[in-house]
């Protein structure tokens, strides 16, 4: 079935353009704030947004995300809270969501209540950074019956073998992490970003998104030359604990997305 | 029973490997090379001559007579794991690890430390073959174990704080994960305890199965039977498997986990996983977790730095189902009397982790016959403890 995430990619293809794809972490600095902040952003320009759910213990993310991750437990933000809000947004717009969730959260609520709380919510897929496919087992039929998809990701330090078993478990788009590290870190070596994407690319037709180390418009620009997708995260994330105090922070956050994506399409 | 873990790394539905894929293609290959290090004479003649020769092994099985006789119950037996070179059993995996990380041409080593015990063995063994070191520790942890702090810094390496969470083992083991995943090329991650993802848990059981394997072997010489009762100290849990570990075969040897009570159970403040945890995925594995209802880990509470973490090692999960090993928990003023009561009668002054186990004997001891045998894991010194005791009762150094 086509859900959300593949007419995104398909409309964007088409029109020979890119997906920006922008990450927000939910309940940063407050739940009301990121609704504000998910309509705000699509109309700056996202394609599709990720958002996260704050975890106590985030091993995949840098300094920028675990701080926002703080700020969201401190506003008492958890997944059910998510879930709530999620379904008062689907009355508001209906840009991809996907959540990037630690599998204990997931745990915690019980895989099949969660999922089908998620897709009745309007969730289109799951980012699981601490669950590569091979432990995915569990995951795979509730999701499936929820209609989300299980998106997963590729390294550069990913063995063909991995390259090609990941990419044929992915599901909507495949999460190419352009460097070895975490979160919110540089990108040292663009050339080796579109190589590996290449090498993704043969072995699979799902869209393939670029993340971690995107953060400015020029990065983005690169990167969208190279892929189907750019991810964007602490560098947003940024620009929301900047401009907290401020009762425009939504507009000032959709203005930065916006300068992402006129990047973007000035390349394209 | 089964041999565990599974091909997957599994015991039972516990452990197993949940990391982000940039570490799947590391944790395959230290699985790989592990395997066919296992089965290399020569690393195994290299591990066993450095754990004769440096680390100082067989360790002692020592008969506590007079704690014995003040006790009134049952025979004790200590495991001097507190006289391996560097204070505590943490250096069989240190050991073990460093030659690994040899075989696999990592110039770097990294690990994360909670007491300092496993910081110091892997600075020692990083040391003495001459590869770079870097060691992340809570800062609460650097401040209760400051001694060890400026061990590790002797012995050449870095050693890197942990401002975040709870700023004790939890958080540095989360910030090692983190180091690992950006240089997983150049550095291999020395894991203290039978956590994380597979094959760690394995991995560092098998090399502190040694401390029961002798302890197996004195006790048939010296009593001509096999033990009553084990009791061992569980934080992540590898001196305790290490000694279970040769035990398992045996029916009738019970085995007993002491799990850190902190102020009580009721206040909250503990850190015993199989008293109101439940299983959850932390930082790699599948395995009992102290967390709430959303499945945020909880911040824990213990006198000693090396049980203070909120995850138990997967196969402690398994026997815990299984009842194979009962687990109890000694407070924080129960394991300070215990400190206090083996270095006046005994001599020794046990690390604080150690002293859990110690608890844990002067309950049990009383209620067995005199031809009962209890082994007791010493599995740490108390020097480094020394001043945090001090501190804690006013006085001043």
């Amino acid at each position: 079935m086509t859900g959300r995430i593949e007419s995104t990619f398909q409309r964007l293809g088409q029109a020979n353009k890119k997906a920006l794809i922008a990450y927000l972490m939910a309940g940063d600095p407050t739940l009301a704030d990121t609704e504000r902040l998910v309509v705000e952003i699509e109309q700056a320009g996202a394609d599709i947004i990720e958002l996260g759910v704050p975890f106590s213990d985030p091993i995949a993310d840098g300094p920028v995300i675990q701080l926002a991750a703080e700020r969201g437990l401190r506003s008492g933000t958890s997944l059910r809270k998510i879930l709530a809000m999620m379904k008062s947004l689907r009355t508001r717009t209906q840009v991809p969501i996907v959540l990037m969730v630690y599998y204990n959260s997931i745990h915690a609520m019980g895989v099949e209540t969660f999922c089908r709380e998620a897709g009745a919510a309007g969730v289109d897929g799951l980012i699981v950074p601490d669950m590569p496919p091979d432990e995915a087992g569990p995951l795979k039929g509730p999701a499936a019956a929820a209609g989300l998809r299980l998106i997963f990701l590729l390294a550069p330090t990913s063995t063909p073998e991995r390259r090609e078993y990941v990419a044929k478990e992915s599901q909507g788009f495949l999460y190419y992490v352009s460097l070895t590290g975490i979160t919110g870190a540089k990108i040292q070596n663009m050339a080796e970003v579109g190589k590996n994407v290449g090498k993704i690319k043969k072995v699979t037709k799902t869209p393939v998104a670029v993340g971690f180390g995107v953060s400015t418009p020029e990065d983005a620009a690169t990167v969208s030359a190279m892929a189907d997708g750019v991810i964007v995260g602490s560098a947003i994330v940024k620009q929301i604990a900047a401009h907290q105090q401020s009762s425009d922070m939504p507009e000032k956050v959709g203005r930065f997305v916006a300068s992402l994506k006129t990047a973007m399409n000035q390349l394209a | 029973m089964k041999k565990v873990p599974d091909s997957h790394g599994r015991f039972g539905p516990y452990g197993g490997r949940y990391v982000p894929e940039t570490l799947m293609p590391a944790l395959l290959e230290l699985e790989q090379e592990y395997a066919a290090a296992r089965k290399d004479r020569g690393f195994r003649q290299e591990l066993a001559y450095y754990l004769k020769q440096y680390v100082g092994r067989p360790t002692s099985l020592y008969l506590a007579s007079r704690l014995t006789k003040k006790l009134g119950g049952a025979k004790i037996y200590l495991k001097r794991e507190d006289l391996c070179h560097t204070g505590a059993h943490k250096i069989n995996n240190a050991i073990g690890q460093v030659l690994l990380a040899m075989r696999m041409k990592k110039p770097r080593i990294i690990a994360e430390t909670g007491a300092g015990q496993h910081g110091v063995a892997t600075a020692t063994a990083a040391a003495m073959f001459g590869l770079e070191c870097e060691i992340y520790m809570g800062t609460e942890d650097m401040q209760r174990q400051a001694l060890n702090v400026f061990r590790m810094r002797l012995l050449g390496a870095k050693v890197t704080g942990v401002d975040a969470g709870s700023r004790t083992l939890k958080d540095a083991i989360s910030e090692a994960m983190r180091d690992w995943t950006t240089n997983v090329r150049t550095t291999h991650y020395i894991l203290g305890s039978v956590l994380g993802a597979h094959p760690y848990p394995m991995m560092i059981r098998d090399f502190q199965a040694i401390i029961g394997q002798e302890a197996r072997k004195q006790i048939l010489a010296a009593e001509g039977k096999l033990p009553d009762y084990l009791v061992a100290c569980v934080g992540g849990g590898s001196n305790s498997i290490g000694l279970f570990h040769a035990f398992l075969g045996d029916k009738k040897v019970k085995m007993i986990g002491v799990e850190a009570g902190g102020t009580g159970i009721e206040s909250g403040k503990h850190a015993a996983r199989f008293f109101g945890g439940k299983p959850g995925v932390l930082q790699g594995t599948m395995t009992y977790l102290l967390q709430d209802e959303d499945g945020q880990i909880n911040l824990t509470h213990s006198v000693s730095a090396g049980l203070d973490y909120a995850a138990v090692g997967p196969e402690h999960s398994l026997y815990h189902d299984l009842k194979r090993v009962q687990y109890t928990y000694a407070t924080d003023d129960e394991a300070l009397a215990a400190f206090d009561l083996l270095a006046t009668v005994e001599g020794i002054v046990p690390a604080l982790e150690s002293a859990h186990a110690i608890a844990e004997v002067v309950k049990l001891a009383p209620k067995l016959k005199k031809s009962n045998v209890i082994i007791a894991n010493l599995s740490g010194r108390g020097d480094k403890d020394v001043q945090q005791v001090a501190r804690m009762r006013g006085v001043t150094l």
